[in-house]
């Protein structure tokens, strides 16, 4: 029989060697990927917005649709 | 009170032996849960009792045999006093079983019952819907979201083509 004497010491610290830098280098892989992947875009898609936009003809659109209770379309 | 006696050769049963007196009244019974139990468990090594507690002939002169030199015993004989003590090896312990396969089965076949339930209470439990959920109503819900430009950036009414009055392509 005799077997070999099984590892009494350091298991965790073993444990660890191993996974922490795994859990690191996924954990950035995660940062990066959210941050070109959805706010980067975001962003973009916010500034697109707001290039071109038109708050007077917005409103007015908006009026005549009926949406608001302050002001009501024009011709009530 | 209990008369305990001492607990001999990696602890026997031997508070099963001993008597429990109520007031004169007579014994009391020993339940079997009462008592210390054998369980294979990777974070208790030495449970309370061995595994084998009614010993064979054999084994009880294995068990002689173990008073003397250990140098003395065959590998055999070492195992087999290993296994009266235990039930379990730690490898045996972390084996894995065909437990899962019980378990999803198990799980399935309630959600399948709780489905058909839900079925039923569809059918003849519950009334019917409120008028906000007929399909003219549901239009003139998203036409209104449209007219006030609900997450016109990103969301419903950035979809929407107001120019043409229709859904951007």
């Amino acid at each position: 029989m005799s077997l070999q004497k099984p590892l009494m010491r350091g298991l965790l610290a073993k444990r660890l060697r191993f996974h922490v830098p795994i859990a690191f280098a996924l954990s950035m892989l995660a940062a990066v990927g959210w941050k070109y992947g959805v706010t980067e875009p975001r962003k973009q898609a916010y500034a697109d917005f707001y290039k071109h936009y038109d708050a007077t003809k917005e409103f007015t659109s908006m009026r005549e649709a009926g949406v608001f209770e302050s002001v009501r379309p024009t011709g009530e | 009170m209990l008369a305990t006696r001492a607990l001999r050769l990696l602890g026997k049963r031997a508070i099963s032996t001993s008597v429990c007196l109520r007031g004169g009244h007579g014994v009391a019974k020993i339940e079997a849960y009462t008592l210390p139990a054998y369980f294979d468990r990777r974070e208790n090594p030495l449970p309370d009792i061995c595994y084998v507690q009614d010993l064979s002939a054999e084994q009880v002169s294995l068990k002689e045999k173990e008073q003397g030199s250990w140098a003395a015993l065959s590998n055999e004989e070492k195992v087999a006093l290993y296994r009266i003590s235990f039930k379990q090896s730690f490898a045996e312990m972390g084996e894995a079983t065909a437990e899962w396969k019980t378990v999803i089965g198990g799980v399935l076949f309630v959600v399948g019952i709780t489905g058909l339930i839900v079925l039923w209470q569809r059918k003849y439990v519950y009334g019917p819907v409120p008028h906000t959920f007929d399909p003219e109503w549901k239009a003139k819900e998203l036409q209104r979201m449209l007219d006030m430009r609900m997450n016109p950036v990103e969301g419903l009414a950035a979809k929407w083509d107001s120019e043409n009055k229709q859904w951007k392509k």
